[in-house]
C-alpha cells in the first residue's frame, strides 16, 4: 500500500517540529528515516499514525487521505505502527498479549459472553508469534522478557493487526551490535513476507545504508534529502549536518 | 480447555455453597449465620469495587453510594409497594446501574487522581440527600419500620436460616458473574486499560466506554451487595452510603489482594472476623484495624492471596 505525504506541517508552541514535509513511500518499499536528535522523526510518525493531530497537510493511504481520521481509524486502513520505547501489556503474558490484541482488532474487546480469548483469536496470535519469533516465550509475562524480546513483542503486536504500511520508531535502540543486526534482519524478512510498506527510524547508520531501499533525512522538521543509500552517504548536505566526516569516511 | 476452567470455576462454586448451606444442619450458630449474611453483602461490595481498582486500575472512592443506593431503594420499593422481593430487588439493581451509569460518565474520563477525588465528592454529595430528605429517606434515622419480607420461592426471609440461605446463593450467583466478566474478553480489556490505556486505544479500545462500561458493571454489583446488607439489617442507614463505608470495602480489597479474583472475599472475611473479635474487647476497633492495614502495606507489601501466589507461583490468577 503507498503511503504519501504532503505539506505536512505541525508546531508545538510556535516551535515548527514538522515543516511542510512531502514524501512518498511507495508499495512495498523499505525506507529509512534518519536524521539528528530533535529533528521531528517521532513526531513525523506521530502525525502519520494520528497519535497528534496535523496543523496542515496530507496523509494519503494509496490515494485516500486519513489526515481527519482516528488513531484507531487509519489502523483499521491499515497503518500499523510500534514504538520507540517498547509499549506492551507488562501484566500479561505474551501470548495473553498478542490475543488481547487481536480481540481488540477484530472489535471483541467488549465481549461479555465468552471466556478470554474469543473464538479464532488465539490461532491468529500463534501465528504472528511464530512469525517474529517469540515461540519460545509464550507464557512469559511481558514485564519480564529482555529489552530484545519486549521490541519484538511491541512489534508482533502491531503485526497482528494485519497492517499494510508498518511504522518502526527505532526497532533496535537500546540493543547491542549483535543484537542490532538479529532484530534489523527479523524486521527485513518481515517485511519481505508481508509484502510491507515498511518506514523505520534508525541511528546506526551500517544498518541504515545497508538494509534500507531509500533514505529520507530530517533535519529541523524538513525533508533535508532523500535518495539511495549511495546518493545519501555523498550528499553534501547530509554530510554537513548530520553524517560527519567519520561516517563519511566509513 | 477454557471452557473446563469456566466449569471448574462453576464447580466450586457450587461446592462451597453446598457446605455453607449444609453447616446450620449440622450445628446452629446465629452468630455464623450473621457473619455470613453479612460477608454475602460486603463480598459483593468489594469484588465490584476491585473490579475498577485490581481489574481497571481505577480507584473509586465513592463505592459505598451504590451500595446505599441499593439498600434505599430495595427498602423503599418493599415499604412503599406491594411487589415481590426479587423484584424489588432487581429495581434496586437497575436504578444502581443507571445512576452508576450517570455518575461514571461524569467521572471516567478524568485522570486517575481526580477519578478519586470526583467519585468521593459525588458520594458525600449523594450522602448529604439522604440524609436531608426526610420525608422519604428518614434523615439519619435510617429507613424505619422493617423490611416486609415476603415468602419467596418458599424462602421465609424472616426466618434467619431462610435469609442465610438466600444470602449466600445470591452471593455465590453474583460472584460467579463477576468472575465471568473479569475472565471474559472485556475482562482483558479492563487489564490492557490498567497496563498500558495508550497502546490500548492503538489497538480499537475506546478507552471511555471500557471505563464507563466497568464502573456501570461494578455499580450494579455493589447496588446488589446493597440490597443483601438491606435485608440483614431490615432497613437502611445512610452510613451504607458514607465515605468510611466505602474505605471498608477498599481495605477488603487491600486486605485480600487486588491481583486475585477471590481476594476482596477473603479481605472481607478477614475485615468483618476482625471487626467481630476486637470490638469485644475494646472501642478502639480503628486503631487495631489501622495497625493491621499498616502490617500488611509495610510488611506484606500487597493483599494475602496476592502475597500467597507471589510465594507460591505455578498457578495463575
Amino acid at each position: 500500500m503507498k503511503l504519501e505525504i504532503k505539506n505536512l506541517t505541525k508546531t508545538f508552541g510556535g516551535v515548527r517540529a514538522i515543516d511542510n514535509v512531502s514524501l512518498a513511500f511507495p508499495s512495498g518499499s523499505l525506507s529509512a528515516v534518519i536524521g539528528p536528535n530533535g529533528a521531528g522523526k517521532s513526531t513525523f510518525f506521530n502525525l502519520i499514525s494520528g497519535a497528534f493531530r496535523a496543523d496542515s497537510g496530507q496523509v494519503l493511504l494509496e490515494g485516500q487521505d486519513v489526515i481527519r481520521l482516528s488513531r484507531v481509524e487509519r489502523m483499521r486502513r491499515g497503518i500499523g505502527r510500534a514504538f520507540q520505547v517498547a509499549s506492551c501489556f507488562p501484566t500479561m503474558t505474551v501470548a495473553e498479549n498478542l490475543m488481547a490484541a487481536v480481540a481488540a482488532h477484530v472489535g471483541q474487546w467488549g465481549n461479555l459472553y465468552h471466556r478470554f480469548p474469543p473464538p479464532g483469536v488465539r490461532e491468529r496470535a500463534e501465528q504472528v508469534m511464530e512469525l517474529v519469533g517469540l515461540t519460545q516465550v509464550p507464557n512469559i509475562e511481558a514485564a519480564f522478557l529482555s529489552h530484545g524480546d519486549q521490541k519484538l513483542l511491541d512489534i508482533a503486536i502491531a503485526l497482528a493487526l494485519e497492517p499494510k504500511v508498518l511504522l518502526l520508531d527505532e526497532p533496535t535502540a537500546g540493543m547491542g551490535p549483535d543484537e542490532r543486526w538479529r532484530m534489523i534482519e527479523r524486521v527485513r524478512g518481515l517485511w519481505e513476507q508481508r509484502k510491507l510498506t515498511l518506514v523505520f527510524i534508525e541511528h546506526d547508520m551500517d544498518i541504515v545504508f545497508r538494509v534500507a531501499d531509500t533514505v529520507r533525512v530530517l533535519c529541523y522538521g524538513r525533508v533535508l534529502a532523500e535518495g539511495t543509500p549511495d546518493e545519501i552517504r555523498n550528499n553534501q548536505a547530509v554530510i554537513d549536518a548530520y553524517l560527519g566526516t567519520e561516517a563519511h569516511a566509513a | 480447555m477454557k471452557e473446563r476452567a469456566a466449569l471448574r470455576e462453576a464447580a466450586i462454586a457450587a461446592v462451597v455453597l453446598i457446605a455453607v448451606l449444609a453447616i446450620p444442619f449440622v450445628h446452629r450458630s446465629p452468630a455464623f449465620e450473621d457473619f455470613v449474611i453479612r460477608l454475602s453483602a460486603m463480598a459483593l461490595f468489594a469484588t465490584s469495587l476491585n473490579l475498577l481498582i485490581g481489574n481497571t486500575g481505577m480507584v473509586s472512592f465513592g463505592h459505598g453510594m451504590f451500595y446505599g443506593l441499593g439498600a434505599y431503594v430495595f427498602g423503599l420499593t418493599m415499604q412503599m409497594t406491594d411487589l415481590s422481593l426479587p423484584v424489588a430487588a432487581l429495581l434496586a439493581v437497575l436504578a444502581t446501574t443507571l445512576a452508576a451509569l450517570c455518575v461514571g460518565a461524569i467521572c471516567v474520563r478524568l485522570g486517575t487522581d481526580y477519578f478519586a477525588f470526583i467519585t468521593l465528592a459525588v458520594q458525600m454529595l449523594f450522602y448529604s440527600v439522604i440524609i436531608s430528605w426526610q420525608s422519604l429517606t428518614g434523615g439519619d434515622q435510617g429507613l424505619r419500620g422493617g423490611i416486609p419480607r415476603r415468602e419467596i420461592f418458599g424462602f421465609e426471609l424472616a426466618s434467619q436460616l431462610h435469609l442465610y440461605q438466600f444470602c449466600a446463593i445470591v452471593a455465590a450467583l453474583g460472584l460467579l458473574a463477576l468472575r465471568h466478566i473479569s475472565a471474559s474478553p472485556f475482562g482483558q480489556t479492563l487489564r490492557m486499560i490498567r497496563d498500558n490505556e495508550y497502546r490500548a486505544s492503538f489497538l480499537g479500545v475506546v478507552l471511555w466506554r471500557a471505563r464507563l462500561r466497568a464502573f456501570t458493571i461494578a455499580g450494579a454489583f455493589a447496588g446488589l451487595g446493597g440490597v443483601l446488607a438491606a435485608l440483614f439489617v431490615s432497613g437502611a442507614y445512610p452510613e451504607l452510603a458514607d465515605w468510611p463505608n466505602s474505605g471498608q470495602a477498599i481495605f477488603a480489597v487491600m486486605l485480600g489482594g487486588i491481583n486475585s479474583f477471590l481476594g476482596p472475599l477473603l479481605g472481607a472475611m478477614i475485615l468483618l472476623a476482625l471487626n467481630d473479635v476486637v470490638t469485644r474487647f475494646t472501642e478502639y476497633q480503628g486503631l487495631v484495624l489501622g495497625i493491621v492495614i499498616l502490617v500488611f502495606a509495610l510488611g506484606l507489601r500487597r493483599g494475602v492471596l496476592d502475597f500467597l501466589k507471589l510465594a507460591w507461583p505455578g498457578r495463575s490468577r
